[in-house]
């Protein structure tokens, strides 16, 4: 099993902030992988059942099996928590005013803020693991095989915190992130996947909890961008919170009761916003129509042109973006060639409205691009990405993808001024090397400031890091001559480096980020560690013997080919029959030890074939060949008893 | 960053062992990717420094070496392929960001060729650019205009004349800042077919002219800024 880490399937991964899908490449197509329940989406919805009796830790659930204790048991639920990934402490007490779950009461300014979930403790990459948890198993159960390596999707706009929080939830899902995609890019990814495109295409990513826009220019399957904008606090979210606001002032105001301080009725007007809105984008009203906790009813009627008023300042916000994204590429809306929708929120009629006048589409006889599901598409993208880093594929070989940082990176310069060293929308990686030196003499250490954004003041900036170069020789003021060498990765992530130059010596750094998770805790959540140790052991016992069980009966279903199958006397075959039979019969269900048990029987019943193989091989080595060379020769009915060697249980 | 390659020490290759000179992206001998080299950024591309590029060339020479360098292709090679897969892809997009565009190009060139020039366009505010003297009394005018423009803005009035004015002095500096574009791209030509000596007055001049092209564009930058307001 071990050579699977490297050869293994590489899955596609879409976290979103609503729904997350795991998707593979299956031919020449991008796939999503259902879960048990059939379904393609996972809500991004975690919740803690209650304390198993007599003690111990309670389970956690995903999905639509957490989605439904909401309304029962909200205190212990937890969605939309990609709004709070690589977030400070401040930004999510902001943030959580929205939410209905609460934070530890324990947490220090300084450390990754903790949520409370029932009587335990999470941080957002924790949740975020155990939603991509979630989406491994899945992929398992379908493959039935382990799988370790995936793309992870994140919105193009997200900074390095949030892309390095990213990456810990993967890690703590067992998960090899071998690359973050930017989600606007990954969807035109899909896109360009079955047609070989030329020309520049505008990606508006409206989703569940982030917007986000990337103008690309396609050419020679190089999807190189130009420029990505958006913003990490603007989504569908916004707007199912402002349905809910106005429907419990309402009910405050005219049945005098106050929903606020019952997070299961609150949980149960949001869902009735959320139908609201889903149906605005086909009909032309929504109702809302619910029952009090005194016995009213709430009763009211939202026509299509109300909703359309009330959230057109959130729409409108995403105008900025848009406007500022191609400015920075230098390019008119009338260069714009296609526009690809992405997001469930471009469902709604004005959302298409908007981007229609936006890029002056119906003007030129365009309209946006929306044939492939916008639930669905960044996920399918992802897939794409994960097979051309997988780099066995003929269909994805030619493509490439060249993104950029969707934020400036810089230092802050004396007096709090921020020095610029990378500019937002350069292509990535990307690096810059600059020069420190001290300013006491005998000063050994210089500390540095790294921060993120386009304003002018660092305080303005998002902080990234700060750190101090150490060790350097004692020498004059101003003599030390300090190379550091800041490296945005393909993911986006910031790496630096540092080397004094007189004296030769590298100078020890210690990068601390201003938020975020250290080595050792990240480390230290990760999911099945220790508790389910157990469980995962035997799942992946389950998961081997299903694979050699398939593999044998491939094998005796390709028999009857074989000429040494004629050689078997009807017993044997009958024997055959049997045991195939309990085994596929077997496969199916949790019980390892009874699929190995039954694999081992037929390998059995088979030994007399294979070894009549086994001198068909050997009388064709006797004509001059070695066994390898005829091994060669075989064809694949002959290779047969390869695979019906005895099974080896390691 | 700015090291120009004075010798061509030649390296022995991680994979193969061969040696070979130590400008290159991948080993001659055995094709495998090679630490970052030591060349500037013209020798990325294979060339030599000049300043008329032929961009289309140049993009699709980007477009093949990203193919073959990029981190997406070595997602599962060795930790050291990894590593230099990345270190000289950040070389290939800072060298082809630097290179495209037509005023970091130009001041990539002097500063490789030892020139003082202060930092512009790579988007560090430049506070001691001096007024250049032809200009003196016109941007002593703006600047009072500018500050009345930003009092009226402050008190909540309209003044049409002012506008007006601004909007003209924003054609005259834009247009100074046209023919500044305009005077480089014939020095280039100069200085692409120059001799050593002649080379040298041409970088003098381009040095100047790069000072009072950002002069002017900081000028440009903030009466839009105070029109727009």
């Amino acid at each position: 099993m071990a050579e699977l880490n490297s050869t293994g399937r590489v899955v596609g991964i879409d976290l979103g902030t609503t729904n997350s899908l795991v998707a593979y490449m299956e031919g020449n197509a991008p796939v999503v992988i259902p879960g048990v329940d059939g379904s393609n989406l996972v809500p991004s919805v975690v919740a803690l059942d209650p304390i198993p009796e007599g003690g111990g830790r309670p389970t956690v659930t995903v999905g639509n099996s957490a989605r439904k204790s909401l309304i029962q048991t909200p205190e212990r639920v937890i969605y939309s928590v990609k709004r709070l990934m690589g977030r400070g402490l401040e930004e999510i007490q902001s943030e959580l005013k929205m939410f209905p779950f609460r934070l530890a009461d324990d947490v220090e300014a300084g450390e990754v803020p903790r949520i409370q979930l029932g009587e335990l403790k999470f941080t957002p990459p924790e949740i975020s693991a155990y939603i991509l948890r979630q989406l491994k198993r899945n992929a398992e159960r379908f493959f039935g095989a382990p799988v370790t390596q995936a793309v992870i999707t994140v919105p193009a706009y997200f900074n390095d915190a949030q892309r390095q929080a990213t990456k810990d939830a993967g890690r703590m899902a067992g998960l090899e992130v071998l690359r973050l995609v930017n989600e606007p890019t990954a969807a035109a990814l899909a896109y360009g996947l079955d047609r070989a495109k030329e020309g520049t295409i505008a990606v508006y990513d409206f989703g569940g909890g982030t917007f986000d826009i990337s103008i690309l220019k396609l050419r020679d399957g190089i999807f190189e961008v130009q420029s990505t904008n958006g913003d990490t606090h603007l989504g569908g979210d916004d707007i199912d919170n402002l349905l809910l606001a106005i429907a419990l002032d309402e009910i405050h105001a005219e049945h005098g009761v106050d929903l606020r301080g019952h997070p299961g009725a609150v949980q149960a007007l949001r869902r009735a916003a959320i139908e609201a809105k889903i149906a605005l984008s086909s009909e032309q009203a929504a109702h809302f129509d619910i029952e009090l906790p005194n016995g009213d009813r709430y009763q009211r009627e939202i026509p299509r042109g109300v909703f359309e008023l009330l959230i057109e300042p959130i729409l409108e916000r995403t105008a900025g973006p848009c406007k500022r994204a191609l400015a920075d590429a230098g390019l008119t809306p009338e260069q714009i060639d296609e526009v690809v929708l992405v997001g469930g929120s471009t469902r709604i009629p004005a959302v298409r409205q908007l981007v229609d006048d936006l890029f002056h589409l119906a003007a030129r006889g365009k309209k946006p691009h929306t044939e492939l599901n916008p639930d669905e598409v960044v996920a399918l993208g992802a897939a794409v990405q994960a097979d051309i880093l997988a780099g066995a594929s003929k269909s994805t070989e030619e493509m490439l993808l060249l993104d950029v940082t969707p934020l400036s990176l810089g230092i802050e310069a004396l007096g709090g001024a921020v020095a610029r060293i990378i500019q937002r929308n350069s292509t990535i990686p990307a690096s810059a090397t600059e020069h420190f030196t001290t300013g006491v003499d005998g000063q050994t250490n210089v500390a540095i400031h790294v921060v993120q954004g386009e304003r002018e003041l660092a305080a303005d900036c998002r902080s990234l890091a700060r750190f101090d170069l150490k060790g350097i020789p004692p020498m004059s003021a101003g003599l030390p001559r300090i190379e550091v060498k800041f490296l945005i990765d393909a993911d986006g992530i910031l790496k630096v480096t540092a080397r004094e130059q007189r004296s030769g010596q590298a100078a020890k750094i210690e990068v601390k980020p201003t938020y975020g998770l250290t080595d050792e805790q990240v480390e230290s959540m990760i999911l099945d560690s220790f508790d389910h140790a157990e469980e995962d052991f035997a799942k992946r016992l389950l998961i081997e013997a299903r694979n050699e069980a398939e593999t044998i009966l491939a094998a005796v279903e390709r028999a009857p080919l074989s000429p040494a199958w004629q050689q078997l006397t009807q017993d044997e075959k009958a024997a055959i029959a049997a045991a195939s039979g309990h085994l596929a019969a077997l496969k199916q269900t949790e019980d390892a030890p009874a699929i190995r048990a039954a694999t081992l029987v037929l390998d059995q019943a088979t030994r007399r074939f294979a070894e009549l193989m086994m001198e068909a091989a050997v009388s064709t080595a006797i004509r001059g060949k070695t066994m390898s060379d005829a091994g060669d020769e075989l064809d694949e009915a002959v290779t047969a008893p390869h695979a019906m060697a005895p099974a080896e249980f390691k | 960053m700015l090291k120009v390659l004075d010798t061509a020490v030649p390296v022995a290759c991680w994979s193969c062992s061969i040696g070979h000179n130590d400008v290159t992206l991948f080993c001659p001998h055995c094709s495998k990717i090679q630490p970052p080299p030591g060349g500037d950024y013209f020798s990325v591309f294979g060339l030599k420094p000049h300043l008329q590029l032929d961009l289309p060339a140049l993009e699709a020479e980007f477009h093949r070496l990203s193919r073959k360098l990029h981190p997406d292709r070595f997602a599962r090679a060795l930790d050291n392929e990894k590593q230099w897969s990345l270190a000289d892809t950040a070389l290939l997009n800072d060298a082809y960001r630097t290179l495209k565009d037509p005023l970091r190009r130009t001041e990539y060139l002097l500063k490789l060729l030892g020139a003082e020039i202060g930092p512009g366009h790579d988007g560090k505010e430049d506070k001691t650019a001096r007024t250049p003297a032809d200009l003196l009394e016109e941007v002593f005018e703006l600047n009072m205009q500018l500050e009345e423009m930003r009092m009226a803005r402050r008190m909540g009035e309209e003044d049409p004349a002012l506008q007006a004015a601004l909007s003209e002095a924003k054609a005259k500096f834009t247009g100074l800042l046209e023919a500044v574009d305009w005077d480089l791209r014939s020095e280039w030509k100069l200085w692409d077919e120059g001799d050593e000596p002649a080379r040298l007055a041409v970088q003098k001049r381009m040095v100047a002219l790069l000072d009072r092209r950002r002069y002017l564009s900081n000028l440009v930058r903030d009466v839009t800024e105070t029109l727009g307001s």
